[in-house]
């Protein structure tokens, strides 16, 4: 993290908070959904200028390789306001997942991270970042592989988490947070005693869900939590995690669907090409004509519901890590070839 | 569980069974003459034919290798393991003497490496790529490459030769009676050779343990208790040592096979009376029973290390203990539901 620009960033932070947030008008490249509220003057959390990149050698460059530095995430501006479902929406592979374990302090160990996380009103560095996970910030998976296998579900709950080895009353007050938060979530007495391979998959999701609120978290980062559902069974499952937010908590939910994302969520950040092209209400993709970036406009023709159909003017850069899912549905309106790819990383071409 | 045990009593007594064929094979086959190996090299030559012919008789040079193998296997089904030719004695007296040296032996060296050799591996890799990583890591590549023998005559240079600390070989004091030995004389003895055992066994279950913590910390739960605000450390404390303990107990009861052969090498330096040194001396004499009593014996301890670790297995994980249950009582289920 760079905090060479702290100060001079305060100072900026300061000129902005002078200005009126209730225009929907465009600020930090985003605009804004009726849930969106600046707490204390602040988002909940800010993403300035982004940049991740890992230092690799060229692969074909043999002996005489030199170091380069291959960006996956560049310039990227993300914001989540308290009280709203943010949904970060992008093909698979595309880095959303490297953006989610920075946020949580879990730098690459060869990664170069530039640019500015700030969290309630502070600018964080990698080290604070580590101190906010588990305590402000709480990450729901994507699947019961994150549980220890050998450890009943329970005590996994309880036990677990920043305050590891409390002891005494702690560890009581622990356990019986586990246990109302299970009675909330419909999750019976017997399910703490089981193990993650016995859970079913509702279950499941429920219990990850749980090892999140059990800190107290104001934010939640979801990271793909319905994998292989469809999309009624998915926006089904994320209502608990709307139900936190109208608690008002903040979600950032992260997906590669952007059907379910304009269903559950207050506003939507299209993330392509590394960064986030286009961060809306998601009332805005009610009309083409309220959407800015031409990728933004193709992807709301994409939409099955729409004209389910390429645009060919507004496509936008076609980008190495375009989703298969968006590309299949044009293609099977148009049959048209796919559209190009850069050389570079194509892992879907 | 009755299958279970069935199935268990069958393999073993085929894997005695095997293993006794074997060695009389092996023993048959071996180049060396036991009537040479076995008198001193000017007794051979001055030797009359006669006691020659003698001498073969006793070993049993002419007898076909089936003959005495079936001898040999009646006995055994009586219980009488025979008579060991080199040792002039029952194979059951000879044996019962040097297990317990070599059971005291190689139970420290199998406690000490795989407790030093776990607690190594898992600081090796919480630290990864860190100094404390390097330095445990060199320390076992070093050893690793270092043969058993070859560290025991080091250490007897050291300790015993130089530094006067410790005994040059036996497992008892020169000159003593038996009535007089100390169990601080016994153990005296007793440290050199263990300490080349476990020393080099450490090296073995340290980088072995060192991949496993590895890969459980690249796994889905172990990154995910980090990111529920763990530290490494804590995170290792609490899901990656359950995790570590199914691979672990499988490397530490599959090290019992290579303490074994640890142990004749490191027996022999010491000049350590174990059956580690009894299985060479058979071995070279053509002693078929003792030999083939010290394998069967060895081949017996490593199947029960391996069945004790395949029960474990079962205790210590939820999905071969639960899942078994879970699977019977759904069998259970279906048999009910389906129409008969």
């Amino acid at each position: 993290m760079d905090t060479r620009h702290n100060t001079a960033h305060a100072a900026a932070w300061r000129e902005h908070e002078k200005r009126a947030h209730s225009s929907s008008g465009i600020h930090h490249h985003h605009s804004h959904a009726p849930a969106s509220q600046h707490g204390e003057g602040h988002h909940l959390l800010q993403v300035e200028n982004l940049s991740i990149g890992f230092n690799r050698y060229e692969p074909q460059a043999g002996l005489m390789a030199r170091k380069s530095r291959v960006d996956v995430i560049h310039a990227l501006n993300i914001a989540v306001h308290r009280g709203e479902l943010l949904a970060l929406v992008g093909a698979s592979g595309a880095g959303k997942t490297l953006l989610a374990n920075t946020l949580l302090g879990r730098f690459e160990p060869n990664a170069c991270v530039e640019g500015c996380i700030w969290f309630d009103g502070q600018l964080q560095s990698q080290k604070t970042l580590a101190q906010l996970r588990g305590r402000c910030i709480s990450l729901v998976p994507q699947s019961v592989l994150a549980l220890d296998p050998l450890m009943k579900v329970g005590r996994q709950l309880a036990g677990g988490g920043r305050r590891a080895g409390v002891r005494g009353r702690d560890s009581r007050a622990r356990t019986e947070k586990q246990c109302s938060l299970f009675e909330h979530y419909g999750l019976g007495e017997a399910v703490a005693g089981l193990y993650p391979f016995e859970l079913s998959g509702g279950m499941a999701r429920r219990v990850l869900l749980c090892t999140a609120l059990m800190d107290d978290p104001e934010l939640i980062i979801a990271d793909e939590p319905t994998p292989g559902l469809d999309l009624e069974l998915a926006v089904r499952a994320t209502g608990d995690l709307r139900a936190f937010v109208d608690r008002g908590g903040s979600v950032l939910l992260i997906t590669h669907d952007i059907e379910l994302a304009l269903r559950v969520a207050d506003r939507v950040a299209v993330f392509q090409g590394g960064t986030v092209i286009e961060e809306t209400a998601v009332e805005n993709f009610a009309s083409p004509a309220t959407l800015r970036q031409p990728f933004t406009r193709a992807l709301w023709h994409a939409l099955p519901e729409h004209d389910f159909a390429v645009m060919p003017g507004e496509q936008g850069p076609a980008l190495p890590d375009e989703a298969p899912e968006y590309r299949n549905a044009r293609d099977r309106a148009t049959h048209a070839e796919p559209a190009p790819v850069l050389p570079v990383d194509d892992e879907e071409g | 569980m009755a299958s279970f045990l069935l199935r268990n009593i069958l393999k073993f007594l085929l894997l005695l069974l095997a293993t006794s064929v074997l060695v009389f094979v092996l023993v048959s086959i071996s180049p060396l003459d036991p009537v040479q190996m076995n008198v001193d090299q000017a007794a051979y030559l001055t030797m009359s034919p006669e006691k020659k012919a003698q001498l073969a008789e006793y070993w049993g040079t002419n007898t076909p290798l089936w003959e005495r193998y079936a001898h040999w296997f009646g006995d055994f089904l009586r219980g009488d393991l025979g008579t060991s030719l080199r040792f002039n004695a029952p194979v059951a007296d000879v044996i019962a003497l040097r297990f317990f040296n070599s059971l005291a032996l190689m139970i420290v060296a199998w406690i000490l490496s795989g407790v030093l050799g776990f607690a190594l591996g898992i600081g090796a890799a919480v630290k990864r790529g860190g100094f404390v990583d390097r330095i445990i890591k060199g320390y076992c590549l070093i050893l690793a490459a270092t043969p058993a023998f070859w560290l025991g005559l080091v250490l007897l240079i050291i300790f015993s030769v130089t530094l006067g600390w410790f005994p040059v070989g036996f497992s008892v004091p020169i000159g003593v009676s038996s009535a007089d030995l100390t169990p601080f004389d016994s153990l005296r003895h007793l440290i050199l050779p263990a300490a080349t055992l476990s020393v080099v066994g450490v090296a073995n279950i340290a980088l072995h343990t060192r991949e496993k913590a590895l890969d459980t910390r690249e796994s889905e739960f172990f990154q995910f208790a980090e990111a529920r605000g763990l530290s490494t450390w804590q995170a290792m404390r609490q899901h990656g040592l359950r995790n570590l303990l199914l691979p672990a107990l499988t490397l530490q009861f599959a090290q019992v096979a290579e303490l074994f052969g640890g142990s004749v090498l490191v027996e022999q330096v010491f000049s350590y009376p174990g059956l580690g040194s009894a299985a060479v001396t058979a071995g070279l004499g053509g002693d078929a029973a003792l030999l083939a009593a010290i394998a069967l014996i060895s081949a017996a301890l490593v199947f029960l290390g391996n069945l004790i670790a395949n029960i474990l297995y079962g205790v210590i994980d939820p999905r071969l203990r639960r899942g078994r249950h879970a699977r019977a009582k759904k069998d259970r289920a279906g048999a009910e539901d389906a129409p008969s």
